[in-house]
């Protein structure tokens, strides 16, 4: 189990035969050979390989089916298997995109029916399913406020605000559409600083963004006043919606006044992460910017026949930000989540969401510090360094693999030194909460009683610590293996 | 369904523990002028119930024999071997997140290094990044390295009519953001390559083409990178990665960047998404570069591993000077081309391009054999891989209705949508799945729709 698993190209032989294809049943045509390539690029593996090699790399991983993934702003909630069998309908799965609309209706009134759904639970006038994940919809919904100041002439609107303890993809997305980022700090209670807020309000103001609750998991105290003060600059507010999973059923951005905001289908409605993606970020609009949206979005028309749904371009639209629809795929695995739960579903997990991380936090507020101690929505924040030990926040997380959990998101938000961020999600029972605060508790145990075996952890897992600085240094990004030839 | 396991003692536990008597306690900071909203949304569904609308909702779509249909343009039917999905299906891959944790997370690691691995030998590049989106937003990223690369002080993007229509639209709501803009050869689509290479100049960050292009035709590449190299500018060329197992790749013509959709590689049409952005490049770029990197190293004990590396690029740690905002891409996607590549082997991606090729040269022959029918009527002698334009003697979306309601076949692309001038020119795309059979039906119908 310990060895490195040998690459493909290392397990390549020459000749060995993967699939058969059928032989061209066409009459031949000359290849224009000045143009063909002679190199083998590919490795040569049988299907058993094939399936051996790969089925021996899921066993070095870890997902929320394998166990508790309590890592913070990502929402590691179960992903229920009846969408994986329905996303894989051929009905939806082998539909193409410029199929004649007559022939994908069943898509584009699922596209329209899920738009009309994320508008209703968050309070926007439009929704359009454009982005490809959180970080796109953040970089499209600041090209819809960067649009909506262009039009009326306000063209000196360059500065958006983020809180200091905001997401990286903010700053990183202001920039990428041409603003300038201006960092504002928390005050003493984990809220946005009021008076930073007032101070920085001014007609080069474009807008905010803001994470509500935010990343310390509390819900903004003042957030009627930031949207006033903003708003009353001529600014717009930007909602960061990757916390959406306390909010769904308990509260709509778009009622506190958010003027655009997107959605991770990834995170609240349970689309799998898949290691990495895809995702699906749609953005929401209020209705001074439902125009400017990406499209093309899903309309409903009525002709003679009844309804007839097609894509349509909003009015003032910034146009695409991807191919064809966005990551269709994802948006019938959120349509069936939705379709599962319902109002009141949707409430329901995310007071349990809720529910969940405030149990957590008051079972772990003895051993570790929580530095903003109160009431929390769907996730917290406490120091992961142990008192009077050098044990620090990377220690525990690493101590945590042996004890069979996934770390929380460790070292964020940057305002909380040696923070652990920890968002247990709704679909986690009593007992597997209770297994990790005993984990917990008996890792700060150790830092005292034997510092050395948790320094040096992890210990059970396939690897031990990873040189991150020989990767950085040495640039191994590719296999270099030679190709066997025949 | 729902899928909140706790009991009612539970509950009361853990409320308890909190110290809240009830569950709208929990809720007290939200200003109760919001809280609590009635949202109007369909009631609840069972499992069972759920399986039965959605099959509903599916059977809304129109049944496509994959056999019959000759759409392309940008997303295509091929042949997905039984493997992909066997992989896709394990939890462990699929229910994990970004591979922050190399302990737990070495499966997911060695999987994306060999695709990097596979993608660049592949594409002829020396990089390639864990995926982006998919091959529009791969392509934006690309000209934003090179905007990067030459410090921002070059404005200029020329890029060729015959990238693909939405590509060029995605772009330009990538450069919106930007000081630099995008200027297109010739908008009616036949811009010679020569054209192109009239418009480098001293301000040119990059040179942008697609190739085989968005018409299916392979690109004069000869002395393109060497023109915009001379002007200081880089290199950028999409491409269709099946193509790439029949003819050269672009690092034996000077590509600087690749950027391709790699849907193909075993992933379904899926009506758009999702889809995989591939990302490649020269190892000189390497801190350019957008998107997750996976690295070779060793553990603690001297064992071969995989991280994540040169995360100084991206946004969590740089966050407003990052080279990027890119966080979730496509992993899951990269993991099911990885798959592919690897089933395939060279001599399987060769045999599909190969079929790609031998059967849609088939269709042309036989559909320019018919009265009023020309096939690359703009560029009759340029090899073409698995598309080409036919002009036809009716509009598009006529014959196009007749073919699908009288012999349930799905035509081409009608590309008087995007390129005015090529009204009543339709790109069929055709693939390994076409049959013959399927072909000479399509040649028929052709042929009755217009007599």
């Amino acid at each position: 189990m310990r060895d490195a698993i040998a690459t493909v190209y290392e397990r390549s032989v020459a000749g060995r035969p993967g699939v058969d294809l059928p032989a061209s049943d066409v009459p031949a045509t000359d290849l224009p050979v000045d143009e063909l390539r002679r190199d083998r690029s590919l490795p040569e593996l049988s299907q058993l390989d094939v399936v051996r090699h790969y089925l021996a790399l899921s066993q070095r991983n870890f997902g929320v089916d394998s166990g508790f993934y309590p890592l913070g702003s990502c929402t590691m909630k179960f992903n229920p298997k009846v969408n994986e069998v329905i996303a894989r309908h051929p009905g939806f799965a082998e539909t193409h995109p410029l199929q004649p609309l007559e022939t994908v209706q069943g898509n584009l009134a699922l596209m329209f029916e899920l738009q009309g759904w994320l508008a209703e639970i968050g309070g926007f006038a439009g929704v359009s399913l454009q982005p490809a994940a959180g970080a796109h919809g953040e970089f499209t919904g600041l090209l819809m406020m960067r649009a909506y100041h262009r039009e009326r002439g306000d063209l000196k609107r360059t500065r958006i605000l983020i809180p200091d303890s905001a997401h990286g993809t903010n700053p990183a997305s202001t920039t990428m559409a041409g603003f300038t980022a201006v960092e504002v700090p928390s005050n003493g209670r984990g809220n946005i600083d009021l008076e930073a807020v007032r101070a920085a309000c001014n007609d080069t103001l474009a807008g905010i963004m803001m994470t509500n609750p935010n990343t310390l998991g509390l819900f903004e105290e003042q957030i009627r006043e930031v949207v006033r003060l903003v708003r009353e600059a001529g600014g717009l507010v930007y909602g960061d919606g990757a916390n959406m999973n306390a909010l769904a059923g308990i509260a709509r951005p778009g009622d506190l006044g958010f003027d655009v905001m997107h959605f991770n289908l990834h995170k609240t409605f349970s689309t799998p992460h898949g290691g990495g993606g895809p995702g699906s970020g749609p953005v929401g609009a209020s209705a001074r910017l439902r125009d400017f949206l990406p499209g093309p979005v899903a309309e409903l028309a009525l002709n003679d026949s009844g309804p007839h749904y097609r894509p349509a371009m909003p009015a003032k639209s910034i146009g695409r930000v991807s191919t064809f629809f966005g990551n269709f795929g994802m948006f019938v695995r959120a349509y069936a989540y939705i379709r599962q739960h319902g109002a009141a579903g949707l409430r329901a997990n995310s007071e349990h969401a809720v529910l969940n991380a405030n149990y957590l936090r008051v079972k772990l507020h003895d051993a570790f510090t929580v530095p903003f101690d109160r009431v929390c929505m769907h996730e917290f924040v406490c120091s992961g360094a142990v008192p009077g030990t050098a044990v620090r926040a990377l220690d525990v997380s690493k101590r945590l693999l042996d004890y069979g959990f996934h770390p929380p998101t460790n070292y964020f938000p940057l305002i909380v030194p040696e923070a652990l961020m920890i968002e247990p999600t709704e679909t986690e029972a009593k007992p597997t909460l209770d297994a990790f605060v005993d984990a917990m508790k008996a890792i700060a145990n150790e830092a005292r009683s034997d510092p050395a075996l948790v320094k040096t952890a992890p210990h059970r897992t396939p690897l031990r610590r990873l040189d991150e600085v020989k990767a950085a240094r040495e640039l191994v990004l590719s296999d270099r293996t030679q190709i066997a030839s025949d | 369904m729902s899928y909140v396991p706790h009991t009612d003692r539970e509950r009361r536990d853990m409320l308890a523990a909190i110290g809240v008597a009830s569950m709208e306690d929990l809720f007290v900071d939200v200003p109760a002028r919001v809280r609590f909203p009635e949202l109007k949304l369909p009631p609840a569904l069972t499992e069972p119930d759920l399986m039965r609308e959605m099959d509903a909702q599916a059977a809304r779509n129109f049944f496509v024999d994959p056999a019959l249909s000759f759409l392309g343009a940008g997303a295509y039917r091929h042949f997905r071997p039984a493997t992909i999905d066997y992989v896709l299906s394990r939890g462990e891959f699929s229910t994990s997140y970004t591979q922050y944790q190399p302990e737990v997370s070495q499966g997911m690691l060695q999987a994306l290094f060999e695709y990097q691995s596979m993608i660049c030998r592949l594409t002829g590049m020396e990089v390639s990044n864990a995926s982006h989106y998919d091959g529009a937003t791969a392509m934006a990223e690309a000209v934003l390295l090179a905007l990067s690369a030459a410090s921002g002080k070059r404005s200029k993007v020329v890029i060729s009519p015959a990238v693909h229509p939405q590509y060029r639209d995605v772009l330009k709501s990538y450069l919106s953001g930007t000081h630099a803009a995008a200027v297109v050869g010739d908008e009616n689509g036949t811009a010679d390559i020569a054209q192109l290479k009239s418009l480098i100049d001293h301000d040119t960050a990059a040179l942008v083409i697609q190739n085989p292009n968005f018409f299916g035709q392979w690109e004069p590449v000869e002395g393109l990178a060497d023109a915009v190299h001379r002007a200081g500018g880089l290199f950028i060329v999409v491409t269709d990665p099946i193509s790439l197992g029949l003819f050269r790749p672009p690092g034996t013509y000077g590509a600087d960047v690749v950027a391709a959709e790699g849907q193909s590689l075993g992933i379904p049409p899926y009506f758009g998404g999702p889809h995989l952005g591939i990302f490649a490049t020269r190892a000189a770029h390497v801190r350019r570069l957008s998107g997750h990197l996976v690295g070779e190293t060793v553990d603690a004990d001297g064992r071969r591993g995989y991280v994540l590396t040169l995360a100084t690029r991206e946004q969590h740690i740089r966050r407003a000077k990052a080279t990027s905002n890119i966080c979730t891409n496509s992993a899951l996607c990269a993991l099911a081309a990885a798959v592919y590549l690897a089933t395939m082997g060279t001599r399987g991606l060769r045999q599909v391009a190969e079929l790609c090729f031998q059967k849609s040269h088939y269709a042309a022959a036989e559909i320019g054999r018919l009265k009023g029918f020309a096939i690359n009527p703009h560029a009759p002698t340029r090899p073409f891989f698995k598309e080409f334009v036919v002009r036809l003697p009716a509009p598009v979306a006529a014959i196009n209705e007749h073919l699908r309601q009288q012999y349930g076949i799905i035509g081409g692309y009608d590309l008087g949508d995007e390129y005015p001038q090529l009204k009543d020119h339709m790109l069929i795309a055709v693939t390994e799945l076409n049959t013959r059979a399927g072909i000479d039906q399509l040649v028929m119908a052709l042929r009755k729709a217009t007599t």
